[in-house]
């Protein structure tokens, strides 16, 4: 049943491979955790399929602007104004779509393509200039912050046309006949996910120990193919339950896959790490690090303002308002999903995982009715304990 | 006359490797005492025993200063004893005042308040009594480097002088400036004050020394009264490098082919100060199969040199010819430089070598990820393949290839980034300090490495400060100073006293005979 290059007798190969996960999936049992707390006290408000659809919604913008953070802070910068950005597209996209009737596609497409300029215009700075990015990125909070206001002219502007609105607030389209309140599509979108990533890591491991790796023992990955197909089986059926992936929902899960696949396995993900890591033997090692740096930047405005298109079909409206504060919890998430803010180090599974912890919080809290200054507080020292854990933990 | 100070069998250790063994070293009062040897001969360790760098309990054996036995604990308690060290880096805060450095730690106050009539005062009798006619409201960054080292000197007399220690002072001064700092020196003496100077000029320590202590391997290996005895340089030149050759060097069958670097008329400006020439018109080239070494002292030029070969990694306003395999060649960029067939590996390898949280098998493979990137996505499989076998052909001892570089030994550290630098297939590989920091076993390793190197055609110039390991591995030992190269031995004929005369002999001819040492330099073979 094992594999044949077993070298440690099996107990001690099962301890270690229990540190070394437990240190890898550390943050995702906090978060498992905490969603068990709140369910537990808000006496199972939580998983509701109504909670948890609007849970989904309302931390999208948070998730996908986590992303591109995660490069920012990876190559040991900082974007301060990822918040400002986002508020400013949306601003942005209800002047083109509702004053002056421009077409949705049209509009997205090019709110996409400022927010990468504005990306381009502050990471130049940063990149070339070595100008430190909290105070460039702190100069483009500001600014874009001020412009959205003009560009509002400190009113709101809506309502968006509809099929915009549907980025946020629509779910994928039925196809199949519906069974009760159950969406079969979804159901089995989340079906063939669930045996797709099983699948994946199965072959995985079969082509490393093909070619004589040391892999896991069978009874861990068993257990955890297991656990994994059976979490999302389970969260796509409260999904399904009510009214079907969310179109934001979709957008997200492939952005997330995307950027993993970036980070972990590419030649350009690899140099970001190595740029963060130690610059100068980066660049002694023949990486152009100015224009890496340059190009996170680029994608942290593009990926800031999808994140302000996500928010401004959610509200229906732009406000001067939009956005305020989000850097804080884009930047939170990041540090709690163990990104170090010395660059180098950080996965997009533990952003997401982050995003995902303030997420949760923030919901069962409200859920719990406490008061917004103490969700504050809580959210802060929250920060501060996964911090201390992490820096502890690399002491060791 | 007794002593002012003695230090009496100082012995000091660092995990094992012995950096002092029985020094004994004393000064008196009113004498300026010549410390001198190469480049981790042990000169400013004994300094850091005697400043309380090492506090008492680090080390063995027992200082007496002005008749007592002193237990230093820190840098403070030595300064309270009037014993002042003045650093080779100068430690002043470039964005203040000459008056602000001066009375950085103990500014003279009123309840609190800093007394700036009375800081402005003393600055003043200070600068006066060190010969630097400055303001005291001058920036320290305004000075050239020589009036920065006469305010250190005015910082120290701020306090109470009772001995005064400088390292290196004049490396990085110019004639007129060193003469004065020496005039100065020589004054204090009259004062009464001890002085122990440190330098690698001969022809200073000639000057001024009334005592000259050779150090060598951390040991006192020579001790000249120069009232007694005329200086003879020769005899200082061999104490300091006459050594037995305690590790050996790997046999090597040489087979010399074409020239695959040449290098001609290459001169190199300083980044920061774009008016300082700091590699002047060199010659250079490497044949395949070639061990080139490149010696000389710190400050050289020649990790600058190699850098700036490099994809012009280091200096500005480069200009010259470098020829690979006799092709022209501009490389412009150090991927340029990769592609070319260069490599250089840094003398600082955790700085600027390594990625130390990222593991083995990321650094092996990160100069050259295309090869296991077909379509820029990264086969982890071929990836694990090439950094296994990397792993175990140069033998890196690391509990698999995902361990973290940052917590390997230094020598394996170093075969990591020679793996790395290996697997980029270069036709020349240039060497900064491979050996440096590691212990005798695995420098073993390296040589071997470096033969297996050169046995495969490519050309490989090692720099080193470490005179026998060039002697022991190098067919042709290239010697440069002050950014030229003023002398080259064939491996056969080349001695650490001929190599170590080439830089002496042009240390004392710099200033008026420096384009003279630049055209001898680098000659072809």
């Amino acid at each position: 049943m094992t594999d044949k290059t077993v070298s440690l007798p099996e107990e001690r190969r099962h301890g270690s491979f229990i540190k070394n996960n437990l240190r890898n999936y550390g943050m995702l049992m906090s978060l498992v955790a905490i969603m068990l707390f709140f369910q537990v006290v808000t006496g199972g408000t939580l998983l509701q399929p109504l909670n948890l659809t609007n849970l989904v919604l309302q931390n999208s913008y948070i998730v996908i602007m986590a992303l591109g953070m995660l490069l920012v802070i990876v190559t040991g910068h900082i974007d301060l104004s990822v918040g400002s950005v986002a508020g400013f597209i949306g601003a942005v996209a209800a002047v083109l779509m509702v004053t002056y009737k421009v077409d949705y596609t049209l509009a997205f497409i090019a709110c996409l393509l400022v927010g990468a300029a504005i990306g381009a215009a502050q990471g130049y700075w940063v990149a070339y200039f070595k100008i430190p990015s909290f105070i460039v990125t702190l100069a483009g909070m500001l600014v874009f912050k001020g412009l959205a206001l003009a560009v509002l002219q400190g009113q709101s502007l809506g309502p968006f046309p509809p099929t915009f609105q549907k980025l946020s607030s629509g779910f994928i389209p039925e196809l199949l006949p519906e069974a009760g309140t159950l969406h079969p599509t979804s159901m089995l979108i989340g079906a063939v996910l669930a045996l797709g990533l099983v699948y994946a890591s199965a072959k995985g491991r079969s082509r490393e120990q093909s070619h004589g790796i040391e892999v896991e023992p069978y009874a861990f990955f068993l257990g955890k193919s297991i656990l994994l197909a059976c979490a999302v089986l389970y969260f796509t059926y409260l999904i399904a339950s009510h009214r079907g992936l969310p179109n934001v929902l979709v957008i997200m899960t492939a952005l997330i896959a995307l950027y993993g696949f970036v980070t972990r396995r590419t030649v350009i993900g690899r140099q970001i790490y190595a740029v963060g890591g130690n610059a100068k033997a980066a660049s002694l090692s023949g990486i152009k690090t100015e224009r890496l740096t340059f190009l996170t930047f680029v994608n942290m405005g593009a990926l800031a303002a999808l994140a302000g298109l996500v928010f401004a079909a959610r509200l229906n409206t732009a406000t001067p308002k939009a956005g305020l504060g989000f850097e804080l919890d884009v930047i939170a998430a990041c540090f709690i999903g163990g990104a170090s803010a010395y660059g180098g180090v950080g996965r997009v599974g533990g952003a997401v995982v982050g995003a995902m912890i303030m997420g949760v919080m923030n919901n069962g809290m409200s859920i719990l009715g406490i008061g917004i200054d103490y969700q504050q507080v809580i959210k802060g020292l929250v920060l501060l304990g996964a911090v201390c854990i992490d820096v502890y933990n690399q002491r060791r | 006359m007794t002593a002012m100070l003695e230090m009496r069998n100082v012995s000091k250790s660092f995990a094992g490797v012995q950096a002092l063994r029985d020094v004994n070293f004393s000064v008196h009062a009113g004498q300026i005492h010549a410390l001198v040897g190469e480049n981790g001969a042990g000169k400013s360790t004994l300094m850091k025993v005697l400043s309380g760098v090492y506090p008492h309990g680090s080390y063995e054996g027992t200082i007496i200063f002005e008749g007592e036995e002193r237990r230093f604990r820190d840098i403070n308690d030595s300064e309270a004893l009037g014993i002042i060290i003045i650093h080779q880096e100068l430690a002043l805060i470039p964005l203040m005042s000459i008056a602000e450095n001066i009375f950085l730690s103990h500014p003279p106050s009123k309840l609190g308040v800093i007394d700036r009539d009375e800081v402005y005062r003393r600055t003043r009798e200070l600068l006066a009594q060190v010969g630097l006619k400055e303001s005291p409201d001058t920036l320290i960054t305004d000075l050239g480097v020589g009036k920065q080292q006469l305010v250190e000197i005015a910082k120290a007399l701020s306090k109470r002088v009772r001995m005064l220690i400088l390292d290196e002072p004049t490396a990085s001064l110019n004639e007129a400036d060193s003469a004065a700092l020496l005039e100065r020196l020589m004054v204090f003496r009259e004062q009464g004050i001890g002085s122990i100077l440190i330098s690698h000029k001969l022809n200073e320590v000639a000057k001024v020394a009334d005592h000259i202590t050779v150090l060598r391997d951390g040991r006192t290996v020579d001790s000249i009264d120069c009232h007694a005895e005329p200086i003879q340089e020769d005899r200082i030149i061999r104490s300091m490098v006459n050594r037995d050759m305690a590790h050996r060097f790997p046999e090597r069958s040489v087979k010399i082919g074409e020239p695959v670097l040449d290098v001609a008329n290459w001169s190199v400006y300083h980044p920061v100060h774009p008016e300082r020439q700091v590699i002047k018109n060199v010659n250079f080239g490497v044949r395949r199969g070639e061990v080139v070494g490149i010696a000389g002292l710190m400050g050289a030029g020649r990790t600058e040199f190699a850098m700036s070969l490099f994809g012009r990694s280091w200096g500005t306003n480069i200009s010259g010819s470098l020829r690979l395999e006799g092709r022209e060649m501009a490389l412009p960029s150090v991927a340029a430089a990769i592609d070319a067939g260069l490599a250089y590996v840094t003398e600082d390898r955790k700085q600027l070598g390594l990625i130390l949280a990222d593991d083995v098998r990321k650094n092996i493979t990160l100069a050259s990820l295309d090869q296991v990137a077909p379509g820029r996505v990264i086969d982890d499989i071929a990836e694990l393949k090439v950094a296994s076998d990397y792993r175990s052909r140069m033998r890196i001892r690391c509990s698999d290839v995902y361990q973290e570089t940052g917590q390997l030994s230094g020598g394996n550290q170093q075969k990591v980034v020679l793996s790395k630098w290996l697997m980029t297939d270069p036709k020349v590989l240039i060497l900064d300090e491979p050996t440096r920091g590691i212990d005798v076993g695995a420098k073993y390793e390296i040589y071997c490495i470096i033969n297996e190197l050169a046995e495969a055609g490519r050309g490989v110039v090692v720099i080193s400060s470490e005179m026998p390991e060039l002697l022991g591995i190098c067919d042709r030992i290239c010697v440069m100073n002050d950014g030229a190269f003023v002398g080259e031995f064939k491996g056969a004929e080349a001695t650490q006293e001929k190599i170590m005369r080439a830089i002496m002999r042009n240390e004392r001819s710099i200033g008026n005979a420096a384009p003279a040492a630049a055209e001898m330099g680098g000659s072809q073979p």
